[in-house]
């Protein structure tokens, strides 16, 4: 495949994510703060998410249990992933939390359990995306181009 | 201080989330602010130079012409919640400091809540923004820097002016710049 076909396919999947939700403006907001000095910014900063919704996720497994939950503590741990994925514009991942806030606020421990189950499966669908997307930019790179600048005109 | 040359302004970032500290390290570099970024307010109080020591004593001494900060720090922006020390505790202790209460403080929070907002422009915030922070947010931080660094130059400039017009000769008063 060449460049300029590469680079359609990117803005296309690109678009998608848009249009689908999964991502939002805060995530061009992070492209934008990328240039020749910083060329890895968003790479960076998604990497950290992942690394830290990991660890999230986990620490909410382990404290959503049926005996006894401290619901002051998932809520903790979901303002915190609330907090990051809107940082890099993970838009379902964030309003799946917010959901889940409501339902801790109501110490609603089958509903929190559900709404846990949503969170992860939104965190491993923008997972997946955002990893073909980086992949994607490899390609381009690889292939001797550059990744064309998103305007967010619709 | 207003001695130095036109130095770059230096922020200090405080935030536990590791993902807001790199999103507002990068914001404020990109406005070629020197940035200091810390997860934690007493980080935060122990990099301005403030312990226990400070924190404890009634009186600060009488003549105090060493320069109680280790480094210079322009303007400090603090997440609001954060565990142990919030923001607005922070922004409470470095306000009830002498050597650091005209440091301007922002305040960043992820929830838009009011009373929140109120308190902590009443307790001394500059400016408080939603997270998350955009470009547009930091470039509203120049003219606090900027009033800062005058209002040192106009604090040396005063100073000066007194001395001067005192009028005994043998009166030799040290200043550390």
């Amino acid at each position: 495949m060449e460049v300029g076909q590469m680079q359609r396919q990117w803005v296309e999947y690109i678009r998608s994510l848009f249009m689908e939700g999964f991502l939002d403006g805060q995530f061009l907001q992070l492209q934008q703060l990328q240039d020749e000095n910083n060329p890895d910014f968003v790479v960076e900063v998604v990497s950290l998410f992942f690394d830290d919704s990991e660890k999230l996720l986990n620490d909410l497994t382990k404290a959503i249990d049926l005996k006894g939950t401290d619901f002051k503590r998932v809520d903790a741990h979901v303002h915190q992933l609330k907090g990051s994925s809107s940082s890099i514009g993970a838009q379902r991942v964030k309003n799946a939390c917010i959901a889940f806030r409501n339902y801790c606020e109501e110490q609603n421990i089958e509903a929190c359990f559900r709404c846990l189950q949503q969170v992860k499966q939104e965190y491993c669908l923008v997972k997946n995306k955002l990893e073909t997307l980086f992949r994607l930019e490899q390609q381009i790179m690889a292939a001797g181009g550059s990744i064309p600048t998103m305007e967010l005109s619709f | 201080m207003g001695m130095a040359a036109e130095a770059q302004f230096h922020v200090l970032a405080v935030d536990d989330s590791i993902i807001d500290r790199k999103l507002i390290e990068r914001l404020l570099k990109t406005s070629s602010y020197q940035v200091t970024a810390v997860d934690s307010g007493s980080k935060a109080l122990e990099f301005l130079g403030l312990n226990e020591d400070e924190q404890r004593k009634a009186n600060p001494p009488s003549v105090s012409l060493e320069n109680q900060q280790d480094v210079e720090v322009n303007l400090i922006i603090t997440d609001y919640c954060m565990p142990g020390m919030t923001g607005y505790d922070l922004l409470r202790k470095i306000k009830e400091s002498k050597s650091l209460k005209d440091i301007p403080v922002v305040i960043m929070s992820s929830e838009n809540v009011p009373s929140r907002i109120n308190r902590c422009l009443e307790e001394g915030a500059e400016e408080f923004f939603l997270k998350p922070v955009q470009l547009s947010d930091v470039n509203k931080l120049r003219p606090h820097l900027l009033k800062g660094r005058n209002k040192e130059d106009q604090t040396i400039n005063n100073k000066r002016k007194e001395m001067e017009e005192k009028h005994s000769p043998e009166q030799r008063i040290k200043t550390k710049s």
